[in-house]
This record gives structure tokens, C-alpha cells and sequence, in this order.
């Protein structure tokens, strides 16, 4: 098992706002976390990031990475880790973007932090570019220059030339068009299929998540409420809230949709 | 969701050990406020605040009698330093109230209504901002005469740009926000909008940035007597009093010194609550419950 | 009742809105107004409540020109046509509480004195299935949820005939979502409104709407009964729109659209707008601009109108 959380727990002050009390996720494997507002599902991300601190948050409990400890590393310790065993993608890409560089360049500086050559990064980030579907011309563009579909892969693309062993990703498709998330999934599912990625998928769609994960967790008030492989919670959930989260979903033709 | 907000204003104990430099600020400046207003009953000759001279006891030393000496005229150096702490207040509270009723009215409608109006309102302030402030005043001042009134609108005059650039901005931003445009496609009518729901939300920063101009504009005022166009004599203001002391320093040090500190501690009281009132809104300080 | 008709608004360079034309019925009706970003339906629904003025083209409800009206008549408008914005945490006044806010609008279109408000707010409120206590609070102690209920609440205080939803959900999450949308379905019925419901979401759009008009690049593309439209789509960006709808199956979503650079709203593709991301553009889509006409019983911006009806699926390039 290559990622394993253990009785986790996140604290704003005296307010609990994340309580799980396990999540697995293995090699080639992606989890998906559905959740609605509050339900705790971006911290939990964070947490296992490392980002929590930073936020102003104390976390109890445990992650392990490959045996690893990852609670309770200090800011040295994780910066290593980021990027080079989790990369992390947001739902707006500009977090991933430093609009003052030219997006060539964050890539290289990246790569070359991690240990590579200046020759060897840029063939990789070409390489990347291009398994994201875009053409590594674009590196010579700044953040803004970009469409937010162009943006958000982008930031895939850099989490793939890190050869991260994992992949944490918040909502990356919550603020596209529909069209250019159908694409962005698509470039995903590649990912999934070529390169074994394992991935943390977080999102409020449920019908997003089915489509790209092998197992999900639903979480509600800080708790995973239900988990298991996504056909089987689809179509037998048990937990009475993640058949409201099921019913709530508006379908196309549905018997509710209006007669001419 | 993370969850940062600003500091929850709780009764007593809590509140004191959370925002300590508010209530420090808050405590000097009440001390003042007290002196000032019980001046007439606490000072030991309220006559020496105004027209009386007692030429057998020109420029006395500390003592008993007058536990802050006397000037050069004879008068009780501690009752002219209370008498003080009144005018020092009531400039700065007519200051703030007339560059506020000026500026930010002009604010309001340069950031609501835009376009012509806001050029025009804007490039009138400029004209003003253009001016080094004290200069200006001192300008104003001359013009007018030099009295506490007159140094009272200098002042003011050179102040409410500021106010009308802050709520400009304020404005303009809220002036595109959803409720508004509410209100706008209801048929309220302009007049309403902006007084019932523009001014409510621009006005923090204004308040916010009050509470830290008090203190400058106390110094102001006390740099504009210093100079000779401000208080006059028999005028009891804080920096008339340096002035008029300011040759004696080396001989008779207490004419300077309590007027001067007066004018430090009140200077210092404002500057804390200014402190205190930006760090109690700082939208990063984390609600522990 | 609502007649928008060639209508045109251009921000500088930009054409947002370039000769749209659609109605709505009088109540109960409901007319859905789909599109992603840049596709002008938003600006479509400002301009029809005045927040925006066009540069071209009229908007008349009833016969009355919005742009055209004047004092009496320009009230009547106002208080005809009434707007709920997306996003619930700007769309009421922070410090007004829930009571006031309403009231004032009441009060703008002197629907009630003084005496009469108290009661006729509650009444507005219970009518948007909140409880009279939440007339005394202020919008950051309610719910998202809750906040869009009252905004769609102020809306319906000065009684109109047509009210533009503009992604009235959006920004909530599902599960209030559906509970939002069952209310406006209610007040459909309830008060014979006729709404223009602007939304990304197909399916929404379905469950509330009987007609559709699909939106491209500030053009209409597609436009006629929803049912019909989504289920037999004839114009490719329809299609490509709904097989971008992620389903609840382990399927993903199948893009049908070809790779191609963003289009650049001030300089758009010529000829037809979509023929460099349309999997089935011809060399005369580039040329000529397909103009919008009556194919298996409804609207069509599209050259290959016929064939994409004709055959169930993608016809080739």
C-alpha cells in the first residue's frame, strides 16, 4: 500500500473539521473524495500534503508515504517530498502558475530543483507537454496567455514530469467549461492507463468522479461516510447520504424533464 | 473550508489579553479625555488658561504650589497643560468630523456614480493632494488669520482628500456587486442606494483609517501653533506653548518639557489605538474558540 | 411576452452578444438559455433587465421597449422583469437584514404601506420555503441555500412576469441545488411565471425549460423545444455539449470536439464560428456562416443540419 492515512485529524482551534479514521491508496490506483461545503474533503487533501500547518491548522493522526512518516516533518523535510513524491494541482491553475514567469520557465526551475540537468528538463517538459496534448510551444507563454483548460494542463503536465508517486488533485475541473473538462478527463484517463498514475481526485461531482476513479470515498461533516469501488457505491450505496448525493444529481432525460 | 476570521469582540478579560495595544491606547487616551473635561474643577488656577498674568511669579520653578512651574507671564504651567488636553481633543474631533462630512460624501458619489462626476471630483482632489499637506495649512492658516478655528479648517481642508480617495474605491468596487445591481433593477432609487447601502459598506476603512490620522492631525495642529499661525496667546494649545518655552530651554527646562510630553503621550495614546484598531481587523488573525 | 430581436452588444473589440434573437412566452413557461463561457448568455439576461445596454437590437416585453420607455412606463418595465444573480454570497446586502431587504423592494414599487410589509413578507418568505424568524436575520447567519431563496423571494415581492434566473444554483452544492430547482418549478406552476433560466447545466435546463436556445461565441446555434433539442441534437456543438456531460456511470465523458486553440472573442473564426473545434466541418463552414433555419422542427445554425438529424450518430468528416 503506497499511501496510507491512519486516524486523521484536523483541527481549526477547538473546531474539528477533519476525523478519518482510514484511507488507502495503492500503485495505478485513483481515489476519489466526494464531499459537499464542509464536508472536510480540500482539508483533507491539504493535510496529507503537508499544507495544513501552513493554513493555521493542527493535524493529529497518521500518513504514510511507502512507510514513511509525513506528520509531523519539518518544512525541509516536506519540501523535498512536494513535487518530487506529491504533486498537487488546484482548481484554479493560476495557484500552480507564477504569473511573473514565463510557464517554460517555472517548469524547468521545477524539474532542475529536483535534480535534473538543464538539458535533460527541457526534454522532459516537452515530453510532458505533449502527453498532456499541448504543444510544448506554449511553455513560451505567461500564465494569463493561457485558456484555463490550457492552464489547468499545464499544471498536470508538471505534476507528471516530476514523476510525482502521487498525484493530489482539488477540484482541477470545478471552474472549466464542460467541454474542456471532458478534455482534461480525457488526458487523465491517458495519464491513468500509461503511466500507472495514482492519484487523490477531490470533487463535489459525483458524476466526475465515477467516471475517472476506481474507488471512492464520500465524506459528510469531517467523516468518510461511505467508501468502496465506484460501481459497486453507485449502484448499492448504503449510506443514506450518499443516496442523497446520488438523487440530488440532475440527469438529462430524466422523467422530471419538462414535455414540449 | 478554512476558517479565518477577525477576533470576536468578547467582554472583559478575554478582549483585554487578545488586543492589548487597543486597550493600552483606549486606557491613555480615556485618562486624557478625563483631564480634559474635569480641567475646570482639577486644575489648580483656571484663570491662568485664559487672560491672567501674575508678574511676581514669571517663570517659577517646580514646586508644590505648581507642580509644572510657570511661564513667562507668571501663569500655572499645570492648568495651561490641562486646558490644553482640551483644545488638542477638540481639533482633533472637529478635524475628523469636517474632513469626513466633506470627503466622504464626494467619495460616495465619485465611486458610485462614475464616469463625469468621477473625473471631476477626483481631478479637484488631486489639486488638494498635489500640496504638501502642512504647507498648505500653514498657507491657509496665514490667509485666515491665525486662531484655533481658523488652524482648524486649514487643517481640515488639507485632510478630507483622503478620505474621498478611500471611499472612492470603496465605492466603485461596491458599486458592481450583485445587491446593488439588485437594488438598481428594483427601481430604487440612486439616492437610497447609496446612503442606505453604499455608505454602510465603505465606510470601515474610513473609521479604520480615523483612528490613525487622529494622532497626525493632533501633531498638525501642534507644529502649526509652534510656527505662529495657529493658537495665540492667551490660548493655552500644547504647541504654542513650546513655542513660547522654546527659547528658555536651557534655564527654565519644565516651560518645554510637560507641554512637550503632553503632546507625546497623546500622540502616543492615538497611535496605539490606531495600532490596536488595524490588528483587531486584520482578516488573518484565526478565531481560536 | 418577452421579444428580444437582433440583438447586438459589443464590449470594444469584443462582441459578446452578436444578433441573438428568442421569446418567452407568458407564464407558466420556461426558456433555457445554454451555453460556456463566452457565449453571451449572461449578458443576454443583464441587457434584458437593463443592467447592460446594447448596442443594437431591441428587447420588448408586452410590446413596451425596455430601452425606449420612460418614467411610468419605464417602472412598469422594472417591475415587470426581475433578475437572481449566481452567486448567493454578494447577492444581498451584508448589512441589511433578510425583513428590510424585501421590504425595501416592496416599498420601491409601493406594493404596500408601512402596515401591510411585516405581513407581506412573511408571506414572501414562507412562499420560498423559509420561516418568519429569517426575516430578522442577516445574511451571513443563513445558509447559501437559504440566501438564494431570499433573493429569489425580493424578486418575486414586486410581482413580475418574467423573471431571468442567471445560474441561480451554480454555486451551491447539490443536494440544495435540487431543492432550489423543485422551487422554482413550484412557483411555475404557483404563479404561472415565465422564467429565462441562463445555465451551463444541460440537465438543469431540461428538468426546468421547455425551450432551448443553445449559445456559441455570442451566436445561437440551436433553438427549439429542450426535450427534442437535447435528446436529438442537430447542430455538432449541442452534441459536443452533451456528450460532455459527465453521467453517474464508470464511463468517462467523450469529448466531441476537435483540439484547437481557445477561440479569441475579439477576432472569432470566420465563416462558422465552431468550424475549428466541429468534428464534421466541411471547407465551406470556414467561408460561409450558416445561418440559423428550420430543420426537423427546430432552429439550426449549421450546414450539416439535415445529415447530423438524419443519421443517430457523428456523420464523417
Amino acid at each position: 500500500m503506497m499511501l496510507e492515512v491512519r486516524n486523521l485529524g484536523v483541527w481549526f482551534g477547538n473546531r474539528q473539521v477533519v476525523a478519518i479514521d482510514a484511507l488507502d491508496l495503492d500503485r495505478g490506483q485513483v481515489l476519489g473524495i466526494v464531499g459537499e461545503t464542509g464536508s472536510g474533503k480540500s482539508m483533507t487533501a491539504y493535510a496529507i500534503a503537508g499544507l495544513a500547518p501552513g493554513m493555521g491548522a493542527r493535524v493529529e493522526g497518521s500518513v504514510k508515504l511507502n512507510g514513511r512518516e509525513l506528520i509531523g516533518l519539518s518544512d525541509h523535510q516536506l519540501r523535498d517530498i512536494r513535487g518530487r513524491q506529491i504533486a498537487m494541482i488546484f482548481q484554479a491553475p493560476i495557484s500552480s502558475l507564477n504569473p511573473v514567469f514565463r510557464v517554460g520557465d517555472m517548469f524547468l526551475r521545477a524539474l532542475r530543483l529536483h535534480g535534473a540537468s538543464k538539458a535533460e528538463a527541457r526534454e522532459r517538459a516537452g515530453i510532458a507537454m505533449r502527453s498532456v496534448a499541448l504543444s510544448p510551444d506554449l511553455l513560451h507563454r505567461y500564465p494569463h496567455q493561457l485558456s484555463g483548460g490550457q492552464a489547468q494542463r499545464v499544471a498536470i503536465a508538471m505534476a507528471v514530469a516530476l514523476r510525482a508517486e502521487v498525484l493530489i488533485a482539488d477540484e482541477p475541473t470545478s471552474a472549466l467549461d464542460v467541454t474542456v473538462q471532458a478534455e482534461i478527463l480525457e488526458v487523465l484517463q491517458k495519464l491513468r492507463a500509461e503511466e500507472s498514475l495514482a492519484a487523490l481526485f477531490i470533487s463535489h461531482d459525483l458524476a466526475v468522479v465515477a467516471g475517472i476513479c476506481d474507488t471512492v470515498a464520500i465524506m459528510h461533516d469531517g467523516e468518510v461516510v461511505e467508501r468502496g469501488p465506484v460501481a459497486q457505491t453507485l449502484r448499492h450505496p448504503k449510506h443514506p447520504y450518499t443516496r442523497e448525493l446520488l438523487a440530488a444529481v440532475p440527469h438529462l432525460g430524466s422523467p422530471g424533464a419538462s414535455d414540449a | 473550508m478554512t476558517t479565518v476570521g477577525i477576533a470576536r469582540i468578547a467582554p472583559s478579560r478575554g478582549f483585554v489579553r487578545r488586543n492589548p495595544t487597543l486597550v493600552a491606547g483606549i486606557g491613555l487616551l480615556v485618562l486624557i479625555l478625563l483631564v480634559a473635561l474635569l480641567a475646570p474643577w482639577l486644575a489648580p488656577d483656571p484663570a491662568d488658561a485664559g487672560t491672567a498674568t501674575h508678574p511676581f511669579r514669571v517663570l517659577a520653578d517646580p514646586s508644590s504650589s505648581h507642580p509644572f512651574g510657570t511661564d513667562l507671564v507668571g501663569r500655572d504651567l499645570l492648568t495651561r497643560v490641562m486646558y490644553g488636553a482640551r483644545i488638542s481633543l477638540r481639533i482633533v474631533v472637529e478635524v475628523l468630523l469636517i474632513a469626513g462630512l466633506v470627503g466622504i460624501p464626494l467619495g460616495l458619489m465619485a465611486g458610485y456614480f462614475g464616469g463625469h462626476v468621477d473625473q471631476v471630483i477626483m481631478r479637484i482632489t488631486d489639486v488638494f493632494l498635489a500640496f504638501p499637506a502642512l504647507l498648505l495649512s500653514l498657507a491657509i492658516a496665514f490667509v485666515l488669520t491665525p486662531s484655533v478655528s481658523n488652524m482648524t479648517i486649514a487643517i481640515a481642508v488639507t485632510w478630507w482628500p483622503w478620505y474621498t480617495r478611500l471611499v472612492r474605491g470603496e465605492a466603485a468596487s461596491i458599486a458592481t456587486r450583485p445587491y446593488i445591481e439588485s437594488c438598481r433593477t428594483l427601481g430604487v432609487s440612486p439616492i437610497r442606494i447609496v446612503l442606505r447601502h453604499v455608505l454602510p459598506n465603505s465606510v470601515t476603512p474610513v473609521l479604520v483609517q480615523m483612528s490613525m490620522d487622529a494622532g497626525g492631525i493632533m501633531l498638525t495642529a501642534a507644529s502649526i501653533s509652534f510656527l505662529g499661525l495657529g493658537a495665540q496667546d492667551p490660548t493655552p494649545e500644547w504647541g504654542l506653548i513650546v513655542s513660547q518655552g522654546a527659547q528658555y530651554f536651557s534655564t527654565q527646562w519644565w516651560f518645554v518639557t510637560f507641554a512637550g510630553l503632553a503632546i507625546l503621550l497623546t500622540a502616543i495614546a492615538f497611535n496605539l489605538i490606531g495600532d490596536g484598531v488595524r490588528e483587531l481587523l486584520d482578516p488573518r488573525r484565526v478565531i481560536t474558540r | 411576452m418577452l421579444e428580444v430581436r437582433d440583438l447586438v452588444v459589443r464590449y470594444g473589440p469584443v462582441v459578446a452578444v452578436d444578433g441573438v434573437s428568442l421569446s418567452v412566452p407568458p407564464g407558466p413557461a420556461g426558456l433555457g438559455l445554454v451555453g460556456e463561457s463566452g457565449s453571451g448568455k449572461t449578458t443576454i439576461g443583464r441587457t434584458i433587465v437593463r443592467l447592460t445596454v446594447p448596442t443594437s437590437g431591441e428587447v420588448t416585453l408586452n410590446g413596451v421597449g425596455a430601452f425606449r420607455a420612460r418614467r411610468s412606463a419605464l417602472k412598469a418595465y422594472r417591475k415587470s422583469v426581475q433578475i437572481v444573480f449566481q452567486d448567493p454570497d454578494s447577492t444581498l446586502d451584508p448589512k441589511m437584514r433578510v425583513g428590510a431587504a424585501i421590504t425595501e423592494a416592496l416599498r420601491a414599487h409601493a406594493i404596500v404601506d408601512r402596515a401591510g410589509s411585516r405581513g407581506r413578507v412573511i408571506e414572501l418568505l414562507t412562499s420560498v420555503g423559509l420561516q418568519p424568524e429569517h426575516a430578522d436575520r442577516l445574511p451571513h447567519q443563513l445558509s447559501g441555500g437559504q440566501r438564494q431563496r431570499v433573493a429569489i423571494a425580493r424578486a418575486l415581492a414586486v410581482e413580475p412576469r418574467l423573471l431571468v434566473l442567471d445560474e441561480p444554483t451554480s454555486a451551491l452544492d447539490v443536494t440544495v441545488q435540487a431543492r432550489v430547482l423543485e422551487l422554482i418549478a413550484r412557483l411555475r406552476d404557483e404563479r404561472s411565471l415565465a422564467y429565462l433560466l441562463i445555465s451551463h447545466n444541460l440537465a438543469v435546463v431540461e428538468q426546468l425549460c421547455e425551450q432551448i436556445a443553445v449559445l456559441y461565441l455570442g451566436q445561437v446555434v440551436e433553438q427549439g423545444n429542450a426535450r427534442r433539442v437535447l435528446a436529438h441534437p442537430a447542430h455538432p456543438y449541442t452534441r459536443a455539449l452533451r456528450a460532455a456531460v459527465p453521467e453517474l456511470s464508470e464511463e468517462l465523458p467523450r469529448p466531441a470536439t476537435r483540439r484547437a486553440e481557445p477561440p479569441d472573442p475579439a477576432h472569432p473564426p470566420s465563416g462558422c464560428r465552431f468550424h475549428p473545434r466541429c468534428p464534421i466541418a466541411i471547407d465551406r463552414c470556414r467561408h460561409e456562416r450558416p445561418t440559423l433555419r428550420e430543420v426537423g422542427g427546430r432552429l439550426a445554425a449549421c450546414h450539416r443540419a439535415e445529415e447530423s438529424l438524419a443519421d443517430g450518430s457523428n456523420p464523417g468528416p
